[in-house]
């Protein structure tokens, strides 16, 4: 085999690898693990930023694969998701499942060499995530998603936790921030592709309760989202200036939030859907610096 | 009408002006100055994401008339506090009642001039405010930007207005195209003129 094949075949693997990360929905949730350590305002040390980046990275990105492994009967009966390689069968299921495998050992390995009290509560995320989530819960009821929630919300702890050494009350305001700022987004997910997940026979929240309650949901967990994220700002000591730009931000959210209730549609349900995530990153940003500037 | 990326890039532009604004430009000022002056930025930075997420069909919605009218009367709100503490109190009595005016106007049924009427007075009034403070002679002369960015925001108000009555000025296309570079124009014009006067 000469370099040129190998380099054709790496090529290609990761090609196929690429799409199993996710890699927006991790690059998000990497974003809070790095704002949950930079909102501790301490002194940088740059190679545990490095290290909390790149096994944070390598754990989200393993229980995601592990994810997209065991999911991929569904992913396959679902228009939206049926491309995908696992699901349109371009990867074998033992190779995915391996690579899952090492990328969270990996991942979490790397978090413990770093620190335990993070090593524990990245492996935490990686369990609710594809443990608790993903194989005991996501197909027996909507309600999932709420052990979802607390997974999305263990990155920003861990960058906490790794910063300050311990949980605190700002830790998890953060979680519950990010907890209830999940819905936001799945929950609008679910909405847009009501259909695709009656066919694989997924139960979400409108097709349990109906949109209705749906977007009363979403619009609750929008506003505690907002408030958690305000009340941890605050705690945090971050400027008069930012506290501000976040007032408006989460203000945008809850009028979006209440539009799709009070009228909804389908352009309202994506408007909340984008509007939603770059409320997510802008926050992280602001609590990032916003006692630096 | 679908939008550029460069429309798209010169929306995201005016919501960093306008978060720029919020976070940093307003510090040092009075407790009404500021609340004023983040409801006017904060709706340009909302509007400004809005634009970008869903397009140009944002702005179809019959809210708009009532969102862009926050704007000029909040930014002449926050520069009457600042600058005629004699008339603090009027004007806030003129900005609540002009709001409240075309919220009212606009959500009952009428049929006659009147929502126009009251749109064009809240509007006059508010929009050249100002533009004749900042070129009253009385303030920096870098403070003449916020009559250039209250001139342009008239420009945009007027022909947004007029195209939801049916009697549009330029052609929707037109106003569509020019509309995402005059948003970035004033708001620049408002922060330059905050900053340098």
């Amino acid at each position: 085999m000469n370099g040129k094949s190998v380099a054709s075949i790496v090529k290609t693997k990761l090609r196929l690898y690429w799409p199993l990360i996710k890699s927006l929905q991790t690059g998000l949730l990497l974003s809070t693990g790095i704002a949950g350590y930079l909102s501790v305002h301490a002194p940088v040390r740059l190679g545990q930023l490095l290290g909390l980046s790149a096994s944070l990275f390598l754990a989200i990105s393993g229980s995601t694969i592990l994810n997209m492994w065991y999911d991929r009967d569904i992913d396959a009966r679902m228009k939206r998701t049926h491309k995908r390689p696992a699901a349109a069968g371009m990867l074998g299921q033992r190779e995915v499942f391996r690579l899952g495998m090492v990328v969270s050992i990996l991942g979490v390995g790397g978090a413990v060499a770093l620190s335990a009290r993070y090593g524990l509560v990245v492996f935490a995320g990686l369990f609710f995530d594809v443990i608790v989530y993903t194989l005991w819960l996501k197909r027996r009821s909507c309600w999932s998603i709420v052990w979802g929630g607390v997974s999305g919300g263990m990155p920003i702890l861990a960058g906490r936790v790794l910063a300050m050494g311990r949980v605190d009350l700002v830790g998890l305001l953060l979680t519950l921030a990010i907890l209830f700022w999940i819905p936001t987004h799945t929950l609008t997910f679910s909405i847009k592709f009501d259909q695709d997940y009656r066919a694989a026979g997924v139960p979400t929240f409108p097709s349990t309760y109906g949109m209705a309650f749906t977007r009363t949901t979403i619009a609750v967990s929008t506003v505690l989202a907002a408030a958690a994220i305000g009340w941890a700002g605050v705690l945090i000591g971050i400027q008069a200036g930012f506290l501000r730009l976040l007032a408006v931000l989460a203000s945008g959210l809850l009028v979006i939030s209440f539009a799709s209730v009070t009228r909804p549609s389908d352009r309202a349900n994506f408007a909340l859907f984008r509007y939603a995530s770059f409320y997510m990153l802008a926050s992280m940003i602001l609590l990032s610096v916003g006692r630096l500037i | 009408m679908k939008m550029s990326p460069l429309g798209r890039i010169m929306l995201l532009l005016t919501v960093l002006l306008a978060a720029y604004q919020i976070a940093i430009g307003v510090d040092k000022m009075g407790a009404l100055p500021i609340f004023a002056y983040t409801v006017a930025f904060g709706v340009l930075l909302v509007a400004g994401l809005l634009l970008v997420i869903l397009g140009f069909e944002v702005l179809e919605s019959p809210a708009v008339v009532i969102i862009s009218t926050v704007i000029p009367l909040s930014l002449s709100l926050g520069l009457v506090w600042e600058h005629l503490s004699a008339y603090r109190l009027p004007y806030a009595i003129f900005a609540c009642l002009g709001f409240l005016a075309i919220v009212m106007t606009r959500l009952l049924p009428l049929k006659n001039r009147l929502p126009v009427a009251v749109l064009a007075v809240v509007h006059a009034v508010a929009g050249l405010l100002p533009v004749v403070w900042a070129f009253s002679g009385r303030t920096a002369s870098g403070f003449a930007l916020v009559g250039v960015g209250g001139a342009l925001i008239g420009v945009g108000g007027i022909l947004l207005v007029l195209l939801k009555a049916g009697k549009p000025l330029l052609s929707r296309q037109t106003i569509y195209q020019v509309f995402p570079g005059l948003l970035l124009m004033m708001t620049a014009a408002f922060v330059a003129g905050f900053k340098l006067g």
